[in-house]
């Protein structure tokens, strides 16, 4: 059986809607289609499978919220495999309960969206490293079970979900009782929510691992209802109405988006330790080639610069990898697929950064063909869920604007973005002589954990290389 | 200048067809005839090609690159495709 799960669509989201369901149980699914769409505050996006097999089971009803990580239907693997594996999109979320499945916003897990397959890595305690498989770890989460207090027997001591059922069998779930001065365990987020809420946090019970008080625990009681015991969670999706989701306007829209980019991008500049290069790059090399190319096309096939510039950042990924990955478990992780994430701002305010998929391996018209594929769908809904989640690195191109030059702000977990500004008419000085030439500006925000300025200043050389032949591009 | 033929009529109703359909929160009817159209209506340089090669689909006339330069406001725009369409 596999777990289909609420994707994480980028570091910014708490929580999503199921839109609608592609499927009905019985349905076969095969590794790449689309199964569900998700209402999240960057549109509606179209959530991708990675394995073949059957439905099983849809868990949640479309038209209701849940947070990301929760489980939305059973797929039951081609192969009939008995491991319970995870979607490769799905992962755990840390302090997941089964109440805060039915409640509308959970407070963010800080990971980034998942990797398959990969056995997370966490700080215990103690400070000894904890090795917890996805799926006990998830089933933990469930279970109320305390993951540095379990013993693994897995791989390298790996805590396994066996261990953690065990766990689960001999302790009984404790229960939570706040004696007069006791520490009461609450989310930062829930503490700033109860305080501006006026809600005393010793009268809130906490549905949380260990008893942890969530943001939902707060509104919860905020909102004079009484706690939702599990019962009736658990009745929660068979009642869930049937699909009937409130039209949501212009200005939530935006609210949403807003807060969105608000948690990413606080995050950003919370963690990530920024560097910033900046070079001029002479275009006229490029840009002649590019309108010579131009005037031996049709319209519908000509060239604009931001195919050649996105191309230009692949190849000199190629030369300096370290920019393209992520930073994850205190490591970078170089990414060996080079999926380049293009900013594209939505006319009504925001922005979503989808990817190319492998830009380096594109072609020119091909890459046009994409972006002009994936800005149409921004703009008008459709994007698939793996363009959201497998961005290694963002560019974003404000030279449409008067803007000569951007210092942009890194999309965590990613650990770099290239900036282009304007291309404006300046005074050039090469090997004495002097002359006027267009120039781009190209900026570079580097992650000083996982780079340091000598292996950016590497990459812009090649970027800048790469663009003087355009005709190798 | 002031729109004097039916042909530049139907020119401009063909431009905000196509404008329409890369705009769509476009208010035309507030747009000054020799303003900025990109600027004032947030048109990057992909809507840009877009609309180009919209307009070509309907009204034939292939505007190079070089001609871009030309192509600033809506009056420009009905000068430049009335000289040029057949429609």
């Amino acid at each position: 059986m596999v777990e289909f799960c609420m994707p994480s669509l980028g570091a910014d989201m708490e929580a999503g809607t199921v839109y609608d369901w592609r499927v009905q149980p019985g349905d076969p699914v095969r590794r790449g289609d689309v199964i569900a769409s998700v209402e999240t505050d960057k549109g509606i996006i179209d959530v991708e499978i990675f394995e073949y097999g059957m439905v099983e089971q849809i868990l949640v009803e479309a038209g209701t919220r849940v947070p990301v990580g929760a489980v939305l239907a059973v797929i039951r693997s081609a192969e009939g495999a008995p491991a319970l594996l995870r979607q490769a999109q799905g992962r755990p979320v840390a302090a997941m309960t089964e109440a805060a499945v039915a409640e509308k916003v959970h407070p963010l897990p800080q990971r980034p969206s998942g990797l398959p397959g990969r056995i997370e890595v966490a700080p215990a305690g103690n400070g000894r490293r904890l090795k917890v498989s996805p799926a006990a770890r998830k089933r933990a989460a469930e279970l109320g079970v305390d993951l540095s207090a379990v013993q693994g027997t897995g791989p390298g001591e790996a805590v396994t979900l066996e261990d953690v059922e065990q766990a689960a069998a001999t302790a009984a779930r404790p229960v939570h009782t706040k004696a007069e001065g006791e520490h009461i365990r609450v989310s930062p987020v829930a503490r700033r929510v109860a305080e501006e809420m006026g809600i005393d946090l010793g009268a809130v019970e906490g549905t949380g691992p260990r008893g942890a008080i969530s943001r939902a625990d707060v509104e919860r009681v905020a909102a004079g209802r009484s706690v939702i015991g599990e019962k009736e969670v658990r009745a929660a999706p068979e009642a869930a109405a049937p699909a009937q989701l409130p039209p949501k306007t212009q200005a939530d829209f935006q609210a949403g988006m807003r807060r969105a980019i608000a948690a990413a991008m606080s995050r950003s500049n919370r963690d990530i330790p920024h560097y910033y290069l900046e070079t001029h790059i002479d275009m006229s090399h490029a840009l002649d080639w590019l309108e010579a190319e131009n005037l031996n096309r049709p319209i519908k096939d000509r060239i604009l610069p931001a195919a050649l510039l996105i191309k230009a950042v692949a190849r000199a990924l190629g030369d300096v990898p370290e920019l393209n990955g992520y930073w994850l478990d205190d490591q970078l992780q170089v990414q060996e697929a080079i999926h380049i994430g293009f900013a594209i701002a939505l006319r009504q305010g925001g922005l979503v950064t989808p990817a190319i998929h492998h830009a380096d391996l594109k072609s020119l018209d091909e890459l046009m063909a994409a972006l002009r594929d994936l800005i149409t769908r921004t703009r008008s809904g459709g994007l698939r869920s793996s363009e959201l989640t497998d961005t290694t690195i963002t560019v974003t191109n404000l030279g449409d604007t008067g803007v000569e030059k951007v210092y942009g702000v890194i999309y965590p977990p990613q650990v770099a973005l290239v900036g282009f500004g304007k291309v404006t008419e300046q005074v050039w000085v090469e090997k004495g002589m002097m002359g006027i030439r267009p120039v781009l500006s190209a900026t570079l925000a580097g992650d000083h954990r996982a780079t340091d300025g000598r292996r950016g200043g590497q990459f812009l050389d090649a970027l800048n290389e790469y663009l003087q032949e355009p005709e190798t591009l | 200048m002031t729109i004097k033929t039916v042909s530049d009529e139907q020119i401009k109703t063909t431009i905000f067809d196509v404008l329409g359909s890369i705009t769509p929160e476009a208010d035309f009817d507030a747009l000054d005839p020799n303003e900025d159209l990109r600027a004032r209506l947030d048109i990057d340089s992909f809507d840009f090609l877009n609309f180009l090669i919209g307009l070509n689909e309907v009204l034939g006339v292939e505007i190079p690159e070089a001609d871009y330069g030309q192509l600033v406001s809506l009056n420009d725009l009905v000068n430049y495709l009335s000289a040029r369409s057949h429609l």
